[in-house]
């Protein structure tokens, strides 16, 4: 790459910033499932939820919508951070085709 | 027009359109073959992933297990849903990076070392095998029942379908195959669960009127359900029946095996960037989370509907039950199949319908003159069953009937895809002979495509002993060996060529005993399955979760007592780790 990296902007800030942010979604991930769909279920379960006991409604529905909800929050502060740590993040067919013709390249004065 | 002349139009046609978009995308390289070119829109990605993972299991047989288990299903929903969070943060951006074609190639690579590779790909077919059979019975079972043709009549013709657009078009073809069968199994799905939801509780959205009240009286669905089922003796249907111990066991083992499933992962493959793995895993989970959040509605629903249609008076009074000769038209259609079966244990000439396994229920039923269940419901038929039930127009049984093959067929060719590609890629041009050409790698992989087709549709028409009992293996052993070890070849630069075989090895042997001493594969199993003999409480179902441990932790130990991995498979780690160039 052309620009300098910044003297914070290195592998390893960059990884240690993606690290907590899976950190971050996988105590979520932990909490909605295994927290509150089967340790803490039957306490939740007192508590009503619309036509739900509310255990039984993270169990079953509550949990896969929090999923998803993280997987796209995640996608987007990943996308955040590339673009701060200028990682070109390139088709990877075009990429390909390159690096075959990178390696005919290099073969053909032989 | 008569139902069985419906479903072969509309399953007809279903056909008619994949192989016409296999013939649109037919793979002319080895990239088409195996990854799609690598460039597939997250979107269509992620529509495809869904298909891939929702296998007849998921379309046929979840909402009857949810039925029948109450909150005790909720492990397959979370176990099945949650695995694309794993997958999502821990595996798909960084495989994407790396950006060759299989999974057993990046377990090569990365561990430097053939052997390696050569364990991953027996644990990939191992686990593939045993899935597709499933895929391959369940395309069986709809044939027979909506096409009335022989169950191997019905196999042939999924065979040779399949046959078109694996061979031909390889992971091209399949992804937009895939597409189209994502399309014409959520609307199989959603159309009969919209409609029921709308006859029981009045809201036209299922995820809602699971929540709702009933349409007849101002009782809570769910209230009203774990009444009725209790008034009968079973157990409420929002509590469970395993300990929270198992239930964690399998929940985990599910999601993990999820993430750690090759059909699965290398979809992901197949995609332009990494930001679009990502993307793409989010669109997978929604386009499931539409199936996996309707299933919890159509099961509590089908449960209602079953009970009461059997159940039309007071528990106990003489005139409480259904009588037998006066059964609704699906009943005696299902009868048929031998997947529901009445017998008349005390001569009244009425169904009873309770649970005579439950002895603080006993004296009740001994009172009302009852000896003993009557009938005896297979879970699979809820959800094929759930249209006419509902009383339905014929073409939405014809719908579901298509829904099923598309979800049993979508599945089968993205197993028998990696299957292939594991083979030609992963041992003839990997290991045993590297110096072939690219056309004769292709040619090897559509005829290992097509070899694999006629195992599968073997093992679907005539299941030796063991499959039915083996399903617990594909996630178990996904979690114990493949998981780990592609986990820990990202995330962690220490781990070595040694470790990983070592923790490999370990946690799949360990899993497969341990299946196999419950369970018994090729005899009787050595130890009764129950809860007493089980290690720690945790069943065979849910064991995957210590494999999977004794799979980090072996590696861990014998990497610490061997040599550090080589330099360029540190810098390989460093660069998967990040999508652009290197950074300093």
């Amino acid at each position: 790459m052309n620009n300098k990296p910044d003297q914070n902007r290195t592998a390893q800030s960059y990884w240690r910033t993606n690290l907590r942010l899976v950190a971050i979604c996988l105590v979520i991930w932990f909490v909605v499932s295994y927290g509150f769909g089967i340790l803490l279920v039957d306490p939740l379960n007192r508590i009503q939820f619309f036509g739900f006991k509310l255990g039984f409604w993270f169990a079953q529905q509550g949990s896969i919508y929090v999923f998803l909800i993280l997987i796209f929050w995640y996608a987007w502060r990943m996308n955040r951070l590339d673009r701060e740590y200028g990682a070109v993040d390139r088709d990877f067919a075009v990429a390909d085709a390159e690096k075959v013709l990178a390696e005919e390249d290099a073969e053909g004065p032989e | 027009m008569d139902l069985r002349t419906l479903t072969y139009l509309v399953v007809g046609l279903s056909f008619v359109l994949y192989i016409g978009i296999a013939l649109l995308s037919r793979a002319r390289s080895t990239g088409d073959f195996y990854v799609a070119g690598k460039h597939v829109h997250p979107l269509a990605n992620g529509m495809a992933t869904a298909a891939d993972w929702m296998s007849a299991a998921s379309f046929i047989s979840m909402a009857g297990l949810i039925a029948f288990l109450g909150y005790g299903g909720s492990v397959y929903l979370m176990g099945w849903t949650g695995g694309y969070v794993l997958l999502a943060l821990l595996l798909a951006p960084y495989l994407r990076k790396y950006g060759k074609f299989t999974v057993p190639e990046f377990i090569g690579d990365r561990y430097y070392s053939n052997a390696a590779r050569t364990v991953a790909v027996i644990c990939l077919i191992f686990i593939s095998f045993t899935y597709v059979a499933g895929q391959m019975r369940g395309v069986g079972i709809v044939f027979s029942r909506f096409l009335e043709v022989p169950v191997g009549a019905g196999l042939m013709i999924g065979m040779g379908v399949v046959f078109v657009y694996a061979v031909l078009g390889g992971m091209k073809g399949i992804t937009y195959t895939q597409v189209a069968q994502y399309c014409v199994l959520i609307f199989a799905y959603t159309v009969p669960a919209v409609f029921i939801a709308i006859q029981i509780t009045g809201n036209p959205v299922p995820q809602l009127g699971l929540g709702s009240q009933l349409a007849t009286e101002p009782t809570y669905l769910l209230d009203k359900l774990d009444d009725i089922v209790t008034d009968l003796g079973f157990r409420a249907f929002t509590e469970g029946d395993k300990s929270t111990i198992d239930m964690f066991a399998i929940t985990l083992a599910l999601m993990v095996g999820t993430a750690g499933l090759p059909h699965v992962i290398v979809r992901f493959f197949t995609v332009p960037r990494v930001s679009d793995a990502r993307k793409s895993a989010g669109y997978a989970l929604l386009f499931i989370a539409i199936l996996y959040t309707t299933a919890p509605a159509v099961g509590a629903m089908a449960r209602y509907n079953l009970i009461n249609t059997l159940q039309p008076g007071p528990v106990g009074s003489e005139t409480g039950n259904l009588v037998y000769e006066e059964r609704p038209h699906w009943f005696r259609t299902w009868e048929e199949t031998g997947l529901l079966q009445f017998e008349d244990r005390n001569d009244d000439g009425r169904i009873q319908y309770y649970n005579d396994d439950n002895l603080a229920f006993a004296p009740m039923a001994a009172a009302y003159g009852w000896k003993g269940n009557e009938l005896q419901v297979d879970n699979d038929i809820m959800v094929l069953a759930n249209p006419e039930i509902a009383r339905l127009p014929n073409w939405v049984i014809a719908l579901v009937a298509a829904g099923g093959i598309a979800a049993a067929l979508s599945t089968a060719a993205g197993l028998l895809l990696v299957i292939s590609s594991s083979i030609s890629h992963d041992l003839l041009k990997g290991i045993i002979m590297p110096g072939i050409t690219e056309k004769q790698e292709l040619a090897a992989g559509r005829i290992a495509a097509a070899v694999a087709i006629v195992i599968a549709g073997y093992l679907g028409f005539d299941p030796p002993g063991f499959v039915a009992q083996v399903v617990a293996f594909a996630f178990g052993l996904a979690a114990a060996s493949l998981f780990p070890a592609i986990l820990m070849g990202i995330f962690s630069k220490r781990i070595n060529k040694q470790g990983a075989i070592a923790g490999m090895l370990a946690g799949l042997l360990f899993t497969f005993a341990y299946i196999i001493v419950f369970k018994g594969v090729f005899f009787e199993p050595l130890r009764e399955n129950l809860p007493a003999n089980w290690l720690l409480g945790i069943s065979p179902e849910g064991i995957g979760v210590v494999g999977m441990a004794l799979n980090f932790f072996v590696a861990t130990v014998v990497s610490r007592l061997s040599s550090e991995p080589p330099e360029e498979v540190q810098e390989l780690v460093e660069s998967i780790r990040f999508p652009g160039e290197r950074l300093a």
